[in-house]
């Protein structure tokens, strides 16, 4: 409060002075088009303040001086065409003035042409997936927050809600081409920094475009309500050198492989438990509950559940292929062999549900096939 | 005037009495405008502060970054039910309210056209709200996919009580529907002679432009909502691509009815307004005519900008460039308005007592939601605009400052009329600068905060929001609670009021004026003659 103080009587008093240095303003970006809109949004905020000093000032005047308290008489006009005319004809002139260029930067955001690269950015409740095309590079990218903070247990981080296990990485200097989907409900993907907010809608493929210059970090989040966590899935791009972004794919195709060996190993029920419970706590706890106990009427309990204790290849194939017409999404791609086994293991173990059984990685490997 | 006579005809044969039936069965059975234009007022007031409610529990949790006192299911559940509340429950009906009391009034009628459908338009509100508010308390909670439901959010993904939200929906737009037909009868065929249609107040012309809109638009809101409940029981695909529908279907139907939506809820404050700043100016209202025709080219414009809502869901370039001119387009009429309010004011002699205080706030805070209206028209900045705060800030600067501003002014200037007695003007005075300053503190940050990126929807956020988010939650707290003051003025009016003569402000103008205060039952039982 004390630091917000200040912040509101200026902010009452002079509400258009010196907006630009003020942080609170929209972000110029990174990119020519964030620039560009940047530009036009100053150019119509300064308009709206021409025309609101006019407007209000005449109103101020009138109020001062033609108050009965002051003995103004009341005169008699009550019509004059040519003034109503006239400011009928002005505002529309200026809208015009400002529609040129508005239109003239919407026409470069819709050049879809010689993308350089192209990503499917898919949404889901309520995470990212980004899939290079071409480059067999496919991954999810979720919060990293931790739960803590968001439950004031421990003292907020810089980059609180606004921070991801995987960001997306582009290349400087090449045209990036988006295409935006999703696999539930409506998201929309959004980077200030970027000027780039395109909605994320199931059955339908959006494009979207940017390129960056230089290297950095760009954080955002998304845009359209999508469901309980939709304030909880950021998103964050990493803008990198040619050269370090080669190094990036290569660093992922690496690790693509080493993963696919850890399947080939043996797991104990321990090691299996304890994967098992990170990767539940990152993907399933926010339907089905920490504990277990779901959201009673929207997500099922698992904590006793019939899934949970009956037939493991049932309890494999719903978290594998989902269940359709519901929000219990499919994590046959979302997950590695390893982190299914080990979250079904969990499930079957865990809040009480002590099955004792252990699904082995190497046969959900098999079926990931 | 072949129905007033028969309308007048039959009252005289039924009703031997002019006063109205004693006990519940006066509210329950009633068919006279007064008083079903009271039960309109209260039930929106009593939702007005159920929804405000709602509000503060969702500034509260914002008061601060982190989870503190709402869970985010809950979160969205109240943010859902607030916006319900406020546009269906406290705005729509408070202006039908008014219009019940007053067209009659100021047509020089004795009652509406239609009393039996009024006591069913209104009584069938009740139950359509206590239905909707009844989904707090069942399994998956209430609604929660927001004022706007966009498919498949509420559809494939709602909790079951969509069905009962789905059904009170229905039932507020027939209700709407009834009400909107009555309206239109009442000022097309009860006029007193000599009341021209250019000769009608402002408050009637802008009703009856609503209630066309209202007849044109809800129907489509009943189909919208028809067609998601075939998607969620019997197993249709309208909105669902992998049954070959389309999700953004949904938001073309659901924003063919929401933009007219917006303008039936500030239209009829448009009327208000338009009534009261030349009382208080003493002067007529410049450009009479010119109002007329700028509503009239609003609620034409309000068909054909819809899409502006949905920049952002891919249209090509040429739908996103025909809806950003018309969009900007409203502009014009709308700047017309308040030129001419302006104008009004210019060389009149002016006083400023409560309902001139809330129309003066009307026209200043209407307008800087009109310009952050102009700067989301252009397309491709709203892409960083569009689901951030700054809308939020956009459309609470024209529905609070706006629409409600506009229902509490009317409220004090014609509450003398209904009740006989005055307000106290000092507590008016006190609850216009609390609400003044609290909308300002509440609403104006948040142009700041979803200029830097915040987006709307959420219950927590990243820590360069936490400031003005503290400061709003502040504001809302203030505003709230003045509303309080509002309420303690009205009764302590009803019960002890000042007694108000019949012209009851110095400069006032029209025919409800020179009917007695409180005015009688039957309103003009005899046509007056307008010369
Ligand atoms: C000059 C007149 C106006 C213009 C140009 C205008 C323009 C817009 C635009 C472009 C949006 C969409 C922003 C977005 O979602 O990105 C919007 C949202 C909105 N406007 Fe206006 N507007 C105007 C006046 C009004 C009035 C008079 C009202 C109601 C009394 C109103 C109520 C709303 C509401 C409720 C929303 C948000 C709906 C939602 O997404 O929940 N606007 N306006
Ligand atoms: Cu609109």
């Amino acid at each position: 409060m004390s630091r917000a103080t200040p912040w509101l009587l200026v902010a009452l008093c002079a509400p258009c002075a010196a907006w630009a240095d003020w942080t609170v303003n929209l972000t110029q970006g990174v990119t020519d088009i964030s620039r560009e809109v940047y530009g036009l949004h100053m150019l119509i905020f300064w308009i709206c303040v021409a025309i609101g000093v006019v407007v209000f000032g005449v109103m101020l005047w009138a109020l001062i001086h033609h108050r009965k308290s002051r003995g103004a008489e009341a005169h008699n006009f009550h019509e004059n065409v040519a003034v109503e005319i006239t400011w009928t004809i002005i505002p529309f002139v200026i809208l015009i003035a400002m529609a040129v260029p508005a239109t003239a930067t919407l026409v470069k955001m819709y050049d879809q042409s010689e993308a350089e690269l192209d990503i499917q950015i898919t949404g889901y409740q309520w995470k990212w997936r980004y899939q290079y095309l071409g480059e067999d590079i496919d991954f999810f990218s979720s919060l990293s927050t931790p739960q803590t903070q968001i439950g004031n247990e421990e003292s907020k981080g810089e980059h609180y809600l606004l921070e991801v296990d995987n960001p997306l990485v582009i290349p400087t200097g090449k045209k990036v081409r988006f295409l935006v989907t999703a696999n539930d409900v409506i998201h929309s993907w959004w980077v200030p920094d970027l000027a780039v907010k395109k909605d994320a809608i199931p059955g339908f493929i959006n494009e979207i475009w940017t390129r960056v210059e230089e290297p950095g970090v760009f954080r955002g989040q998304c845009a359209e309500l999508c469901g309980k966590d939709h304030g909880f899935m950021p998103i964050v791009v990493e803008a990198k050198s040619e050269a370090d972004y080669q190094q990036w794919l290569a660093e992922m195709k690496q690790a693509k492989s080493s993963q696919a060996a850890a399947a080939e190993k043996t797991w104990t029920l321990a090691e299996l438990m304890e994967s098992g419970q990170q990767v539940y706590n990152r993907t399933c706890a926010a339907c089905h509950g920490p504990d277990g106990g779901g959201l009673p009427g929207v997500f099922p309990a698992l904590k006793n559940s019939p899934i949970a204790l009956g037939d493991p290849a049932a309890h494999i194939d719903i978290v594998m292929n989902g269940k359709a017409g519901t929000a219990m999404q499919a994590f046959r791609d979302q997950l590695s062999a390893v982190e299914l086994a080990a979250v079904v293991t969990y499930e079957r173990n865990a809040f009480g549900n002590n099955t004792g059984d252990l699904i082995n990685p190497a046969d959900i490997a098999a079926l990931k096939q | 005037m072949s129905t007033l006579e028969q309308t007048a005809a039959a009252g005289e044969l039924t009703e031997h009495h002019h006063g109205p039936a004693s006990g519940i069965g006066r509210w329950l059975f009633t068919t006279n405008h007064k008083d079903i234009g009271t039960l309109y007022l209260w039930f929106s007031f009593i939702m007005f502060l159920t929804g405000g409610c709602m509000a503060l529990m969702i500034r509260a949790e914002l008061f601060q970054p982190g989870l503190q006192l709402i869970e985010p299911a809950f979160f969205n559940q109240m943010t859902t039910m607030h916006g319900l509340i406020m546009v269906f429950g406290a705005v729509m009906p408070a202006f039908v309210g008014l219009a019940n009391w007053m067209v009659p009034m100021m047509v020089g009628a004795p009652d509406m056209a239609l009393p039996r459908m009024n006591n069913w338009s209104f009584w069938i509100l009740p139950f359509a709200f206590a239905m909707m508010i009844s989904t707090l308390f069942m399994d998956g909670g209430a609604p929660n996919f927001g004022w706007t439901f966009y498919a498949p959010l509420s559809t494939t993904y709602a909790p079951p009580s969509v069905t009962f939200f789905i059904f009170a929906v229905h039932m507020m737009g027939i209700s709407s529907i009834m009400g909107a037909i009555n309206i239109i009868a009442t000022i097309l065929n009860l006029r007193a002679p000599g009341m021209t249609m250019m000769k009608l107040p402002l408050f009637v012309w802008t009703w009856l432009i609503t209630a066309f809109l209202l007849i044109a638009v809800m129907p489509v809101l009943a189909g919208v909502v028809t067609m998601m409940l075939m998607d969620i029981h019997f197993g249709t695909s309208f909105f669902n691509a992998a049954g070959g529908g389309d999700p953004v279907l949904f938001q073309h139907v659901f924003w063919f009815f929401g933009h007219p939506e917006v303008y039936i809820m500030i239209l009829p404050a448009f009327g208000i307004v338009s009534e009261i700043i030349p009382t208080f100016a003493r002067k007529k209202l410049f450009g009479y005519a010119s109002m007329v025709y700028a509503t009239a080219s609003i609620a034409f414009l309000s068909f054909i900008v819809w899409a502006h809502h949905m920049f952002t869901v891919g249209m090509p370039l040429v739908g996103e460039v025909f809806f950003m001119f018309s969009t900007m387009l409203i502009a014009v009429p709308t700047g017309v308005k308040v030129f001419n309010w302006i104008a009004t004011m210019f060389r009149g002699s002016m006083t400023f007592e409560t309902p001139m205080l809330f129309s003066l706030a009307f026209v200043v805070l209407f307008t800087i939601g009109g310009f952050s209206g102009l700067m989301l028209a252009i397309a491709p900045v709203d892409f960083q605009y569009h689901d951030t705060y700054f809308v939020v800030a956009h459309f609470h600067y024209v529905l609070v400052p706006g629409a409600i501003f506009a229902i509490m002014a009317a409220t004090y200037y014609w509450i003398p009329k209904w009740t006989g007695r005055y307000y106290n003007e000092t507590m008016g005075k006190v609850h216009f600068w609390l609400s003044f300053i609290g909308v300002n503190i509440t609403f104006f940050p948040m142009h700041f905060i979803g200029l830097a990126g915040m987006p709307r929807r959420i219950p927590d956020y990243a820590l360069q929001f936490a400031d003005f988010n503290a400061v709003a939650s502040v504001g809302a707290f203030i505003f709230g609670f003045s509303q309080l003051i509002f309420l303690y003025n009205v009764i302590s009016c009803i019960r002890s009021g000042k007694k108000a003569s019949s012209e009851v402000w110095e400069g006032s103008h029209g025919l409800e004026w020179t009917l007695p205060s409180p005015a009688p039952y039957h309103s003009f039982t005899e046509p007056p003659v307008v010369k």
